[in-house]
């Protein structure tokens, strides 16, 4: 394989995160050997201890901006990378801990760690895109893999890739699931949130989570509304709002409508 | 398909189990009524014991459910998340692919497969429907080929609706709850105490080949009287009413009323009405490719105009607002689509009030919007 010389560069980069998307990549075990025949996996810690020097074509970077070292090393990644496109909820919209935003983080530390003075934390966990100019965001938690491989295949190809803003019902209707909300009475994010998981809870019955975070144009307002005539108590509402996407502002700003 | 005026005949609940083996035998996947998830869809069915007997459904704006009825009806219920289209219109279809050998490229379709298929209850609405999306795939000069394959292969049993349902508004669109277009034979439930039959009409050579192996007698005068007194009840039972009256002009002169305003407050712009519905028809087409560039494919898939990405183009989207997006749907539906193709783009049969998970009403929506003279009623 060596004899791909202009293969480009693919970096992936961890911050506040999981894993779990990152991991979506080593999971894409069929695409894989294709993958690294298309890009020549430069940096990639969690799977190589082979790490080359910048700069990158293409970096993936997963997690959000928690403390002040990573909020100085996303920059000399922006630096050190052609094109950055951030992978998942965390480098996308904050992730599940940017629950801290609404408390007091030293609360936190105080309660958590034995010695909170040496905890060195922002107050705030923040996407990727608070700090840098990010060129692509692929929402999820975590990220399909499916669509991972479409971003790359489309990079590679100088195109746009398919993965449409519009709501996960559109995903229910082309798979002929039937609508849990409607047909169940089952309060259900679908409507306000960005496809990409294929409709997977309503397709076994579950009410969309949110994982894919905001659609475009979400009429967050009107679905609470509609939970609530479901029976949604003012808590459950602002829980499902503040999830894995609570720092998105479309959700953050609903949860807060539903403070008690 | 032509029309082969042959006389009606009645035959027993069980004749109907013959007609669908017979189906299958003439090489039909026969696609009927089926219960799954707590709803009544549109899938390939094995025997008539798949169909959803002694079920009905219940209907009311955004909501939907099924329950139990007290006698053993076949076809008890009306319309459901489903419509024909599934079939006819795939969601999702690939139109064709690429690949690359050195610098050669070469493309090639997919051979439209040779499936037939025969759709056992489609109602007068959904016969109005499939016409509708007829006159949209098989307009000359720009006929979609597997379309045309796909229609011309299937076999339709249509069905007089016994009831209607809460959602339904056939009787106003002037597209039931008789089915009166072209089938190839259409069923009528004849169901007391004591008879469980079905009243078949024939509509064509095929229904009338097919009808030649079921066991039948000639239709009386009492069962004809049976199933018209049935329709009529029907008619009388519409669970929603539209005023057509000068509609489109109505509408088409109040781009501005608020009550698009106020409907915007509701709408979730999710696409659901316009997925649901069994006439709309727009899709986009996604290409994607292997890493390599060896190969491409390009698909075509439903899309909705309450989608931004629907109306981009260069610069962003032309309907950028839930309101211009709800009104380009309902104006379209209920007036453009008079200009463009000669005739409502509703056949009322109630989906995307039932479907829309706030319950938006396309009945009671065209009507204070297109009551311009009185002031708009209150939304709330
Ligand atoms: S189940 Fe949820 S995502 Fe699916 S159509 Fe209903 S509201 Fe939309
Ligand atoms: S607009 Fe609504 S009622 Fe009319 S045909 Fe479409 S889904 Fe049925
Ligand atoms: S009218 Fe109802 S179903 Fe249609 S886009 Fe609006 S909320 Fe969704």
């Amino acid at each position: 394989m060596a004899t791909h010389s202009k293969r480009p560069k693919l970096a992936v980069w961890k911050f506040a995160s999981c894993d779990g998307c990152q991991l979506s990549l080593l999971d894409c075990e069929d695409e894989l050997l294709a993958v690294s025949e298309a890009v020549e996996i430069a940096y990639f810690a969690e799977a190589s201890r082979a790490m080359q020097k910048g700069p990158y074509d293409i970096s993936l970077v997963e997690g959000s901006i928690t403390t002040p070292h990573d909020a100085e090393r996303i920059h000399q990644i922006r630096r050190s990378s052609r094109v950055l496109i951030t992978i998942g909820a965390c480098a996308t919209a904050g992730g599940i801990q940017a629950l801290r935003n609404f408390k007091n983080v030293k609360e936190f530390t105080r309660t958590v760690y034995a010695h909170p003075e040496y905890i060195d934390t922002l107050k705030t966990s923040t996407p990727i895109s608070h700090h840098v100019k990010v060129d692509f965001e692929l929402r999820g938690c975590p990220i399909n893999k499916a669509q991972l491989l479409e971003v790359i295949e489309a990079l590679l190809h100088g195109r746009k890739p398919n993965t449409p803003a519009h709501s996960v019902c559109m995903e229910c209707k082309l798979a002929g699931t039937v609508c849990v909300m409607v047909a169940h009475g089952t309060p259900c994010l679908g409507p306000v949130t960005h496809a990409g998981c294929d409709a997977l809870c309503p397709r076994y019955n579950r009410g969309c989570f949110g994982c894919y975070g905001p659609k475009e144009s979400p009429n967050t307002h009107a679905l609470a509304a509609e939970w609530q005539r479901l029976g949604a108590q003012l808590r459950t509402i602002r829980h499902a709002f503040r999830n894995f996407n609570a720092w998105a502002e479309e959700f953050r700003k609903e949860s807060e409508k539903h403070e008690p | 398909m032509e029309t082969v005026p042959k006389a009606p005949v009645v035959i027993a609940e069980k004749a109907l189990h013959t007609l669908v083996c017979e189906l299958q035998s003439a090489g039909y996947r026969v696609i009927g009524p089926t219960l799954r998830d707590q709803a009544i869809i549109y899938d390939e069915i094995d025997s008539v014991a798949d169909l959803p007997q002694g079920w009905t459904d219940e209907q009311q704006p955004g909501s939907y459910r099924v329950a139990k009825r007290p006698d053993m009806a076949l076809f008890g219920y009306t319309v459901g998340p489903h419509s024909w289209k599934k079939f006819l219109h795939p969601p999702r279809l690939r139109l064709w692919q690429a690949s690359r050998t050195g610098n050669e490229v070469s493309f090639s379709h997919d051979e439209t497969p040779s499936q037939k298929y025969a759709f056992l209850g489609v109602r007068s609405c959904e016969l109005h429907a499939i016409a509708i999306q007829d006159q949209v795939f098989l307009q000359a000069g720009h006929e979609d080929v597997g379309y045309r394959q796909r229609r011309d292969d299937s076999f339709i049993i249509a069905l007089n609706c016994s009831e209607a349902g809460g959602t339904c508004f056939c009787a106003s669109m002037k597209t039931g709850p008789q089915a009166t277009n072209s089938f190839d034979l259409a069923l009528t439930e004849l169901l007391s105490e004591d008879r469980h039959e079905f009243l078949v009409e024939i509509g064509s050579q095929a229904g009338a080949d097919l009808m030649h192996g079921i066991a039948s007698r000639e239709a009386s005068a009492g069962d004809l009287e049976t199933a018209e007194k049935l329709l009529a009840q029907t008619a009388a039972n519409m669970g929603r009413h539209l005023d057509t009256q000068g509609l489109k002009e109505r509408l088409q002169e109040n781009p501005e009323h608020r009550r698009w305003d106020e409907v915007a407050a509701r709408c979730l712009s999710c696409s659901n009405c316009t997925l649901v519905c069994p006439t709309c028809f727009c899709t986009s087409v996604e290409d994607t490719a292997d890493l390599a560039g060896d190969t491409a494919e390009r698909w075509r898939r439903w899309d909705s105009c309450f989608n931004g990405e629907f109306s981009y183009i260069h610069g962003g989207s032309v309907r950028s607002s839930t309101k211009s997006r709800y009104r380009q749907w309902l104006t379209h539906k209920l007036a453009h689509w008079v200009d463009q193709f000669g005739s409502s783009g509703c056949v009322g049969c109630g989906r995307c009030i039932s479907w829309c998970p706030t319950g938006i009403d396309i009945t009671e929506e065209a009507a204070a919007i297109g009551s311009a003279a009185s002031p708009p009623e209150d939304a709330s």
